[in-house]
């Protein structure tokens, strides 16, 4: 897909992310919008995947280690085809194929199961150590959180990902800069984060991660270095697209109404329409 | 009580080790090898078979052994450093590939400091990960209390989809290495880091999930896993003394538990007993209770770790300070004998 098609479809995904959250009546939509770009660069652009064989040997693979922000995925995922898009209105319904965090085996296109914050990381850097082992000539592609930064375990796998020279693993940090309970760097600061990547031996590099043209040049980069792994520092915005949900902690985990779902679309479609 | 008069019958237990089951010197004479040590050895033999077989190692491989996987196998092998974390979440990514990841390190780490990964990222999606697991109960005596897995078995039967095996010897070890291989899924192999001796024949009959009975018997029956399945065929031979026919098996497969032989033994012998040297709370105690309680509700008693934790000291001194001895457990058959009467 070319940029300006990437970001239509990105809108399109933002626009499915609203609808699904407020279906469900609960859902993270602060972090799904925050990513949407990057997921997007991803599955329209980067990424070497059939969706028509989701379980192919020798596909890319793709991890939301900060497995709650799933609706993005989800909306990737449909629309890439792996599934119907009716079963977007089915997210954490009983017997729904989309689970409140993602399910390998639930979900067709579902590479890892994660929700657990600082797992998906390590299970990415076995897979590109199967790769390298096997010979394969696929990539890892990582989204964690900066939130999810504060986890042990993220820094136990940036310790190993460069003993291994994991090249064909590339993390992306969704740096919303808000958590749970409040801004990331008042709740426990990651700061300086580019420096603590580098220091850990990763090609590190920061871009505005809403800059469409931006994430591609990033992801292009990140799938070309040699010897390292990279991580991509993508600055976001939480709620990205929704006036009303930008920058505010409360919509981490929270459904919109429906009168506040109509409000959202129209800002995300008035927005796309503007730039 | 009526007198044990037919010829005692034990079955894959080694005729060395019979003779020696009444002797102060057994632990002293017996060919002995931590279980840690048998599965590091199968490891090389399966490594050569299967080349989809990778070893994960936590900084304490040379303490388990498959620092020798290392060395033959260096492509297949990764060493993560003290991070267990890492290393069991990284094993389930390994494991969506199609890879067979031996994830390695002390049963403390692996089901405490890792669980969250051995929950989430292994058994939630059913990966097929096998978890090896050194120190387990209070096998390593001289250590101490942060190094005795004493909760392990207990945990991990607590998760949905796990097979958790505890092997009894060397012999049993090597055995279930290669049968949990084959085996599709999760599993997590209960090791011991202080010796145990040769117990079995080697045409012990390792098959997960099916127990096996070693002693025949009449009276009573002991139900053991890994290192107490020796202390209870102590004990029996003890009791033989008092003229109590004792059956024992070894119930190696925790999870899925044989249901089978334990209510035959339940109906057959009228009493049971259980020995593991497991915290005294979800074990194998537990778990045949359970099986008892809903079928077939024959007295028994338990040997376990109390409600407590243990100390440092040479392993049989610490086990037997900690109740969990062949004396142990023929005072616990004795007391179920009394309450069946």
């Amino acid at each position: 897909m070319s940029i300006e098609e990437l970001k239509e479809m990105a809108v399109t995904i933002r626009c499915d992310i609203i609808e699904m959250i407020c279906t469900a009546a609960a859902g993270h939509p602060g972090g799904s919008l925050s990513a949407a770009d990057v997921v997007t660069a991803l599955y329209f652009r980067m990424m070497r995947v059939d969706p028509q064989k989701p379980d192919w040997p020798d596909r890319d693979r793709f991890i939301l280690s900060k497995g709650h922000a799933c609706p993005v995925w989800y909306a990737a995922l449909a629309e890439r085809g792996y599934f119907d898009k009716a079963h977007l209105g089915t997210l954490r319904r009983l017997n729904s194929i989309l689970q409140g965090h993602p399910d390998m085996h639930k979900t067709p296109g579902i590479d890892m199961t994660a929700g657990s914050l600082g797992h998906g990381f390590s299970a990415g850097v076995g897979m590109a150590l199967s790769g390298k082992l096997r010979q394969k000539d696929y990539h890892v592609w990582i989204v964690i959180g900066d939130g999810e930064s504060q986890e042990g375990s993220i820094w136990e796998a940036a310790m190993s990902a460069p003993k291994w020279k994991l090249d064909n693993l590339t993390v992306i940090m969704d740096r919303n800069n808000l958590q749970n309970d409040l801004y990331v760097d008042e709740v426990m600061p990651i700061e300086p984060v580019t420096d603590k990547w580098r220091a850990f031996g990763w090609h590190v590099l920061e871009i505005d991660g809403h800059d469409m043209a931006a994430v591609v040049k990033a992801l292009e980069e990140a799938k070309g270095h040699s010897d390292e792994p990279t991580i991509i520092i993508a600055k976001t915005v939480k709620g990205k697209g929704v006036s009303y949900m930008e920058n505010i902690c409360e919509w981490h985990g929270k459904a919109p109404s429906t009168e506040q779902a109509e409000v959202a679309l129209e800002e995300i479609r008035r927005c796309s329409s503007e730039s | 009580m009526k007198a044990n008069q037919s010829p005692t019958s034990y079955h894959y237990v080694r005729p060395d080790i019979v003779e020696l089951l009444a002797s102060d010197e057994l632990f002293t004479v017996a060919d002995s090898q931590p279980t840690r040590a048998a599965f590091a050895r199968t490891l090389l033999e399966l490594g050569e078979k299967n080349p989809r077989v990778v070893v994960l190692d936590a900084d304490v491989s040379k303490s388990i052994g498959t620092n020798q996987f290392a060395e033959k196998f260096p492509d297949r092998s990764f060493n993560f450093g003290i991070a267990e974390q890492n290393m069991m979440g990284a094993a389930a990514g390994m494991a969506t590939t199609g890879l067979i990841p031996f994830a390695c390190t002390y049963a403390v780490f692996a089901s405490m400091r890792a669980l969250d990964m051995v929950r989430n990222s292994i058994h939630y999606p059913r990966l097929n990960v096998k978890i090896a697991a050194s120190h387990s109960g209070i096998t390593p005596g001289p250590d101490g209390v942060t190094h005795q897995g004493q909760e392990d078995l207990s945990i991990l039967r607590s998760i949905a989809h796990s097979t958790v095996i505890a092997p009894a010897d060397p012999t049993a070890t090597a055995q279930a290495v290669w049968a949990v291989a084959e085996y599709e899924g999760p599993v997590y192999l209960s090791l011991t880091r202080d010796p145990v001796p040769y117990l079995y024949t080697d045409d012990f009959p390792f098959t997960i999930g099916t127990a096996v009975t070693l002693r025949s018997g009449n009276d009573v029956t002991i139900i053991a896993n890994r290192d107490l399945v020796i202390q209870s065929l102590i004990a029996a031979e003890n009791l033989a003394a008092k003229g109590i026919d004792t059956r024992v098996i070894d119930c190696h497969t925790l999870k899925p538990l044989d249901h089978e032989l334990i209510l035959k033994a339940a109906s057959e012998t009228g009493a049971i007993v259980t020995a593991e040297n497991n915290i005294y709370y979800g074990g194998l105690g537990s778990a045949v209770a359970e099986v008892l309680v809903e079928n077939n509700p024959v007295p028994m008693q338990r040997i376990g770790i109390q409600d407590t934790f243990a100390e440092s000291g040479p392993y049989l001194e610490v086990i037997d300070k900690y109740g969990l001895t062949a004396r142990h457990i023929v005072n616990a058959v004795l007391t179920v004998l009394k309450r069946r009467r």
